[in-house]
């Protein structure tokens, strides 16, 4: 075989005549042979050259020939990416991510750009540069992902099933968040999490957080406002169990003073958070109000809520207010008890820091007048 | 008038108290007995204590009470310290309620509930009180104290009061689904604003006033240890509680109270306890006031 194709290509370069078949792709790799080894492994392996250079008709060749169009096979994703962010007339988008054209490798394998696993450092050859990434506004989501739970599940752990970037923002069709079509606008970020996260997804749809969000009530908090976005950390962890009482009174900020006045808070506050946070009464996903019967926090329910860290409570004990306004006269003895301890502290502390600091002064006094009839002496 | 008051200057009331007058020997006299000076070494250790592990609560929200938290292995420490000191201090409370119980009731030892050497305030406190104020102003003499001046009444009752306010307000919210079979669940709100407050009128308390009154005035500075060692100078006693100084003078008890002099082990341990406490005292009512200030500005 090798020595017939051999025997053509000399007699062709010989007598400098058109050859009759160019797409024989060893034709080309007599000159070519740099993109052999890799394009035979590729998944285009089994298509010859002028599949794709299809302006190559004969040999010799121009100098300059026409650019390839991955669309005329890849139709969608080329027509995704011309719509999306990423669009930008004249640049070579398909190698941005997918690398040399001769060398593509299905995701599926392991050692490709796109393998799940090996995404996040595709995407980061830009959105990992602190300069492009700070052009377009996205400081730091790179190193924020690959910290987060997603990106450490991912890239550490080989966990292919975690969020890789095009999980959520879509691969070719990424569109920007304001766009409403958008797989992160805020309209649509239930679903696009909800892909993985079934159960949260239904439990919060069925809380009055997403019930407001269904019926287009912005003041709504969808995953991201209280997860947020790329930095997505483990709940579990003390870090960020002492944050969320912070997450939460960013539109509860009312409840957050009161709830930062009791030792669930001080506690809290102090890296130990085995206490309660708004979570643990209110629940997470499907939080319901208090009128619902079916809520953490109905007044029926209280007695088993308190009692999840408090063992058998009474129904006297669940009167306990964890949201108490020492500043308002609607708990008037919690009212009362504030005033007079601040009047005690004021009188106590004034009536004797004056009675010392009167006697300091008395005291030197006489101890002048001391020093000075022993001298006179 | 005048006469007096020239004397009272001449008093070395500066001068320090082991300075012996020439040729005779300094004589001590018993003023606490052991078991007092117990009582005020464990309240001041555990004191200290609670003060430690309860402010970092009370600002848990400053950055320097999560560092402290943090430093000291976390909130878990922390309560069990404030907890620990706060059972020693009960079981050391309950030993001297009952102890007063027993003198008191079996004993009959009367004194201790009225008359001179009682802590039970009595009109002379009052007017000993007007009387320092008139002192203050140049109006009148030094008044003579009895073997307890009003303010070391005020120091006792404070400690008094602060611990069974802050106690039982602490225990309900330690326990707090037992006592709410007592008290209504509510009541623990007012439990924690009162635990927190009360505790620091006792620091801001103990770690200026008291500090001021019995060890940092001019007249006692830097440190009076008759609470450590347990006697006084006659000096000391002649000065600071003139009319028991009298009255035991006459009633010829004054020689049945007369002790030797602390020996220097016991002096350099009071001193050095003595000056810890103060100085922890001190970095802490200053963090206090600062964190206060900040939550108030």
């Amino acid at each position: 075989m090798n020595w017939k194709v051999a025997v053509a290509i000399s007699l062709a370069l010989a007598l400098k005549v058109p050859a009759a078949n160019t797409s024989a792709s060893a034709e080309c790799l007599t000159c070519h042979d740099e993109k052999g080894t890799s394009f035979h492994a590729s998944v285009h392996g089994s298509m010859s050259c002028n599949d794709c250079h299809t302006a190559i008709k004969a040999y010799p060749h121009p100098e300059k020939v026409a650019k390839v169009k991955c669309d005329t096979c890849h139709n969608d994703p080329v027509a995704g990416v011309a719509t999306s962010v990423h669009a930008k007339p004249g640049a070579e988008s398909c190698q941005n991510c997918h690398l040399d054209p001769h060398s593509i490798l299905p995701a599926s394998n392991p050692k490709s750009s796109t393998y799940p696993s090996n995404l996040p450092r595709t995407c980061g050859a830009c959105h990992g540069d602190a300069k492009l990434a700070n052009q377009h506004g996205l400081k730091e989501v790179y190193s924020q992902y690959i910290d987060s739970i997603h990106g450490f599940a991912l890239t550490k752990d080989g966990l292919l099933v975690a969020a890789s970037c095009v999980s959520c923002h879509g691969s070719h069709k990424v569109l920007s968040k304001t766009n409403p079509s958008s797989k992160t606008n805020r309209a649509n970020i239930a679903d696009t999490c909800g892909t993985c996260h079934a159960g949260p997804k239904q439990a919060y749809n069925a809380g009055i957080h997403g019930q407001g969000a269904a019926m287009g009530d912005t003041r709504a908090p969808v995953c991201t406002d209280c997860h947020t976005t790329h930095e997505i950390a483990d709940v579990r962890t003390a870090s960020w169990q002492m944050k969320t009482a912070a997450t939460c009174g960013k539109c509860h900020g009312e409840q957050l003073v009161t709830y930062r006045d009791t030792f669930h808070a001080q506690v809290s506050a102090l890296g130990y958070v085995e206490t309660a946070h708004c979570w643990d009464c209110h629940g997470f996903h499907e939080i319901l109000p208090a009128t619902d019967a079916k809520s953490s926090i109905a007044p029926a329910n209280l007695p088993g809520t308190c009692g999840k860290c408090h063992g058998t409570v009474t129904k006297s004990f669940v009167s306990y207010q964890p949201h108490a306004d020492k500043h308002k006269k609607s708990f008037l003895a919690l009212w009362v008890s504030g005033i007079f301890m601040n009047l005690l502290l004021a009188g106590v502390l004034g009536f004797f820091a004056l009675h010392a600091l009167l006697w300091l002064i008395r005291s030197i006094f006489e101890h002048r007048s001391g020093r000075l009839a022993r001298a006179t002496k | 008038m005048n006469d007096t008051q020239v004397k009272t200057i001449d008093e070395p009331v500066s001068a320090p108290v082991e300075q012996p007058s020439a040729g005779s020997e300094v004589r001590y006299y018993s003023r606490f007995s052991l078991a007092q000076r117990y009582l005020h070494g464990f309240i001041a250790v555990t004191f200290l204590g609670l003060a430690m592990t309860g402010l970092p609560l009370r600002f848990s929200s400053t950055p320097l009470a999560l560092g402290f938290a943090r430093a000291v292995g976390g909130f878990g420490t922390i309560l069990f310290f404030h907890l620990f000191s706060a059972v020693t201090l009960t079981v050391a409370f309950v030993i001297h309620v009952a102890n007063l119980a027993y003198r008191i009731i079996t004993r009959r030892e009367y004194s201790l509930v009225w008359g001179s050497n009682s802590m039970v305030p009595n009109l002379k406190d009052i007017q000993d009180l007007f009387a320092q104020f008139k002192w203050f102003f140049f109006r009148g003499p030094k008044p003579k104290f009895d073997r307890y001046a009003y303010w070391d009444k005020m120091d006792y009752w404070a400690v008094f009061w602060g611990m069974g306010i802050i106690g039982f307000s602490g225990y309900a919210m330690w326990f707090a689904p037992f006592f709410a079979k007592f008290i209504p669940g509510s009541w623990l709100n007012i439990a924690l604003l009162i635990h927190g407050e009360e505790a620091l009128l006792a620091v801001g308390f103990i770690f200026t006033i008291h500090f001021f009154n019995t060890h940092l005035r001019p007249d006692n500075f830097p440190m009076d240890l008759v609470i450590f060692t347990g006697s006084q100078t006659e000096e000391h006693l002649k000065h600071r509680h003139p009319e028991e100084y009298k009255r035991l003078v006459e009633s010829g008890e004054l020689e049945k109270l007369r002790v030797p002099a602390p020996p220097a082990w016991l002096k350099n341990f009071s001193w050095i306890f003595g000056a810890s406490a103060v100085f922890m005292g001190i970095v802490m009512i200053v963090l206090t006031v600062v964190a206060f200030v900040k939550e108030v500005v």
